[in-house]
């Protein structure tokens, strides 16, 4: 692909950022100073300022220590606000943000009224335009990403503590205090990089978004600082590449908008982590639950007799309504439910109505026989109460294994009826039943 | 009405509701919320323009107020999902909603009249020319109307829910058990500071509201321990911001809405510094005075244990002070008429040693060094 002179310096400018922004973010998210980065981001810029009133040059070294100077002042401020005072750091964060902001949009507009500055080469820093980006720009931040990469790499040990444990890392004599300042120092550098390519706003969005995503796929540092610099450098790829090439597509936001496809893609679809894993676990417990359920309503509707009309093995038959009744369920969960039992072998159907079969009978009493040990449990080991013990049954009858319902029997010396006066089904008749 | 007349009211209203809403975020420690809101707002704007084709004032803030409410409820889910912690989930749902406005207008509303700068900080000095009209008739400035309606709205909210409000803010357990339904509230508040941000778009900016939403309620907060006194005060630093920003502004000849941030951002820094109660100034009196006390009742304790030899050099080393600080400690203590000179050494009176008797005895002698 033919790229002019200036979408290769976005491109550039954009994937360095991506993965600086990627690589301290991963630290920022994990020592939850998520927002630390949008404060500084927007302290920056009376420093910006500042250094044009001082200098007045608007090449890129003076104003970019102008905004460190500034961020890191904001970033101080912040630390020393919630401190010394009763003020939260929320508010200590929106206050320096919006105070220095404030100020900055002052100078700006002092300097923009100024007869020699027209502020044109300022207000780049608010919005961000990357396709203002120069090779000197470009010669900036290369160095000073270089000189980040290197601290983290070097530091990259004692960061890990810092960010995991503080207090053990201050326990074993690590320079806490100087550590916390190096890091803000570093996430200002990186954002000061990041003002002219992405603007004020969106810097957060470059540090987070990526680690956010990162977060997602690994419980590891290495891995989650190496995938988020990756990520955010990607992003920055594809949102220079979009807005090279479609007509009034800004790149910041591009960048920002493809980074944030990619977190929620990873909260959906990361392995172990993904949300959608998770439902989908619940609804296969849930579904397993309903089988059990059947199975046991079944069961229960046998003993009692109410299946059917009495002739020739016709009670154990129970209708369709029967079982709706019994716990309200809908047609169609029931309709699944009865389609995957009678598939395993465990019921039968006939017309609108259904049997177990040997095998369905055997596993529903197994789910019977969970229920009512526990009811005898609850009762007879933790003296509750006789009509407080069947909705905890409802739910252990679930969750207790085989075995461990074997071993709970055998506490209990084996009772042959529940605290309701109902037989309990006895293992040795289920066993030699799947043995017949 | 004269235009700078104008100008003032409307930064005075946009203060007052900023205010208003704003003490109940600052209480609740969600001041970043009200930052998220402030920018993801933006696209709600953003489509109510491309679908009325105009500024038309009641889509606007519908739109406002709706993506208000994504914003929480997004926020919210990537909480809930205990993937993200809070301030993560703000700081990636604002960015990428503002993104989203920022793509929206620049592509198919480039050409129009809804320019970023103005979205960022607003230009409140614009607000006399763009008037209102009706059926023909001239209703005076649009923004004025905007902004005195925010107005109202917030203070008929947090009169008619005053007592909810305080509740929830201060025990969200209690008021839940009580029946007042937290949630319900909080989204309330939510769509207030939508309205409020929206209002307050056009005078002041994106960024500029979260100044006057945070910071003259945390001013406040530094001021008093009463909700009623802490908005009234917040109202009235908002306003003096307000108008303290416009003269400056005028001073400079720079932006209004800069300067009324950078005015509330100086009252800020004089409450942090000189609160009677919560300066820091003021904690650090209270602290010399307390390390002072202790400075005595120790050295009464040494004295009552026997001490009164007193060569100095010992009672330096003994406590770790030094020369001109155990000079200090001893002139309290004399002009107090707790100890009396006995020639070299010090010898305690017996209201000093009355004193020690009433002062926790057990508490002090754990803190003196031992005497081995």
């Amino acid at each position: 692909m033919e790229l002019s002179f200036t979408a290769r310096n976005v491109l550039i400018g954009a994937t360095l950022l991506g993965g600086l922004g990627g690589m301290l973010g991963s630290f920022a998210l994990l020592r939850r100073q998520s927002l630390l980065g949008d404060a500084l981001a927007h302290a920056a810029l009376p420093g910006v300022c500042i250094a044009f009133l001082l200098t007045g040059s608007k090449s890129p070294l003076p104003l970019f220590t102008g905004a460190l100077a500034a961020g890191l002042a904001g970033a101080l401020l912040i630390l020393a606000t919630v401190r010394w005072s009763r003020i939260k750091e929320d508010s200590a964060i929106g206050i320096i943000l919006s105070v220095f902001f404030g100020i900055g949009i002052v100078l700006l507009t002092y300097i923009q009224k100024l007869p020699a500055g027209n502020q044109s080469g300022l207000d780049k820093y608010l919005f961000g335009q990357a396709a203002t980006l120069v090779v000197e720009d470009l010669q900036v931040m290369a160095v000073l990403g270089a000189i980040v990469l290197a601290v983290v790499l070097a530091l990259f040990k004692e960061l890990k503590l810092l960010t995991f444990d503080s207090g053990f890392a201050a326990s074993i004599g690590l320079p806490v205090r100087r550590l916390e300042v190096l890091m803000t120092l570093l996430l200002v550098v990186v954002v000061v990089v990041g003002l002219q390519t992405v603007g004020v706003v969106l810097i957060v969005a470059t540090l987070i978004t990526p680690a956010a995503a990162a977060r997602q796929w690994t419980d590891r540092l290495g891995a989650m600082v190496a995938l988020s610099a990756g990520i955010g450098a990607a992003a920055g790829v594809v949102g220079s590449l979009a807005s090279a090439t479609v007509p009034r597509l800004p790149t910041g936001p591009v960048i920002v908008v493809v980074s944030s496809t990619v977190l929620i893609l990873s909260l959906l679809f990361a392995p172990g982590r993904g949300l959608l894993w998770g439902l989908l676990r619940e609804r296969q417990v849930a579904s397993r639950i309903r089988r059990e359920n059947l199975l046991k309503d079944l069961y229960r509707l046998g003993e009692s007799g109410e299946g059917g009309d009495g002739g020739d093995g016709e009670d154990s038959w129970a209708s369709w309504p029967d079982l709706m009744g019994v716990r309200g369920q809908s047609g169609g969960e029931l309709e699944r439910s009865v389609r995957r039992l009678i598939a395993a072998g465990l019921l039968e159907r006939r017309g609108d109505s259904l049997r177990l079969t040997p095998a369905g009978l055997e596993a529903a009493g197994n789910v019977v026989r969970k229920h009512r040990l526990w009811e005898v449990y609850l009762t007879r080991r933790l003296d509750l109460a006789v009509d407080h013990v069947h909705r905890d049954a409802e739910a252990m009858e679930h969750a207790l294994s085989d075995e461990a319902v074997d071993h709970l029997e055998e506490i209990l010396g084996h009772p042959e009826v529940d605290p309701h006066g109902r037989a309990i089904p006895p293992r040795r008749q289920l066993r030699e039943r799947r043995t017949a | 009405m004269s235009p700078t007349l104008v100008i003032l009211l409307v930064a005075s209203c946009v203060a007052a509701s900023c205010a208003l809403i704003g003490s109940f975020l600052v209480l609740r420690k969600m001041a970043l919320l009200g930052d998220a809101i402030s920018h993801a707002v933006l696209p709600g704007i953003a489509i109510a323009f491309l679908l009325t084709g105009h500024r038309a004032a009641l889509p606007m803030v519908l739109g406002a107020g709706a993506l208000g409410v994504i914003t929480v409820l997004l926020v919210e889910l990537f909480n809930r999902s205990r993937r993200m912690r809070e301030d993560a989930s703000i700081g990636v749902v604002f960015p990428a909603l503002f993104s989203l406005g920022v793509i929206l207008i620049s592509r198919y509303a480039a050409q129009v009249d809804l320019d970023l700068d103005c979205v960022l900080y607003g230009e409140i000095a614009y607000a006399p020319w763009d008037t209102l009209t009706l059926g023909g008739t001239d209703l005076g400035p649009k923004a004025l109307w905007v902004t005195g309606s925010v107005l109202l709205l917030n203070a008929v909210l947090v009169t008619a829910l005053y007592k909810e409000l305080k509740l929830s803010t201060f025990d969200a357990g209690l008021a839940a058990a009580l029946g007042f339904s937290p949630v319900l509230l909080h989204y309330l508040l939510m769509s207030a500071v939508s309205v409020t941000v929206v209002g307050a778009f056009e005078s002041v900016g994106a960024i500029l509201v979260v100044a006057m939403l945070v910071v003259p309620p945390a001013t406040a907060y530094l001021l008093t321990e009463r909700l009623g006194t802490m908005l009234a005060l917040a109202i009235a630093l908002g306003i003096v911001s307000a108008l303290g920003g416009y003269a400056l502004a005028r001073v400079l000849d720079a932006s209004i809405a800069g300067a009324m941030a950078t005015v509330a951002g100086l009252l800020f820094v004089a409450a942090l510094l000189f609160s009677p109660g919560h300066g820091l100034l003021a904690r650090l009196l209270i602290l010399r005075r307390m390390g002072a006390r202790l400075s005595g009742q120790l050295l009464l304790l040494h004295l009552q244990k026997g001490g009164e030899g007193l060569p100095a050099d010992l009672l330096e080393r003994r406590f770790g002070w030094s020369h001109s600080k155990l000079e200090r400690v001893i002139a309290r203590l004399l002009r107090s008429g707790w100890v009396e000179r006995e020639g070299q050494g010090l010898r305690l009176t017996a209201s000093g040693a009355q004193v020690l008797e009433s002062t926790g005895r057990i508490e002090l002698a754990h803190r003196l060094p031992s005497t081995g």
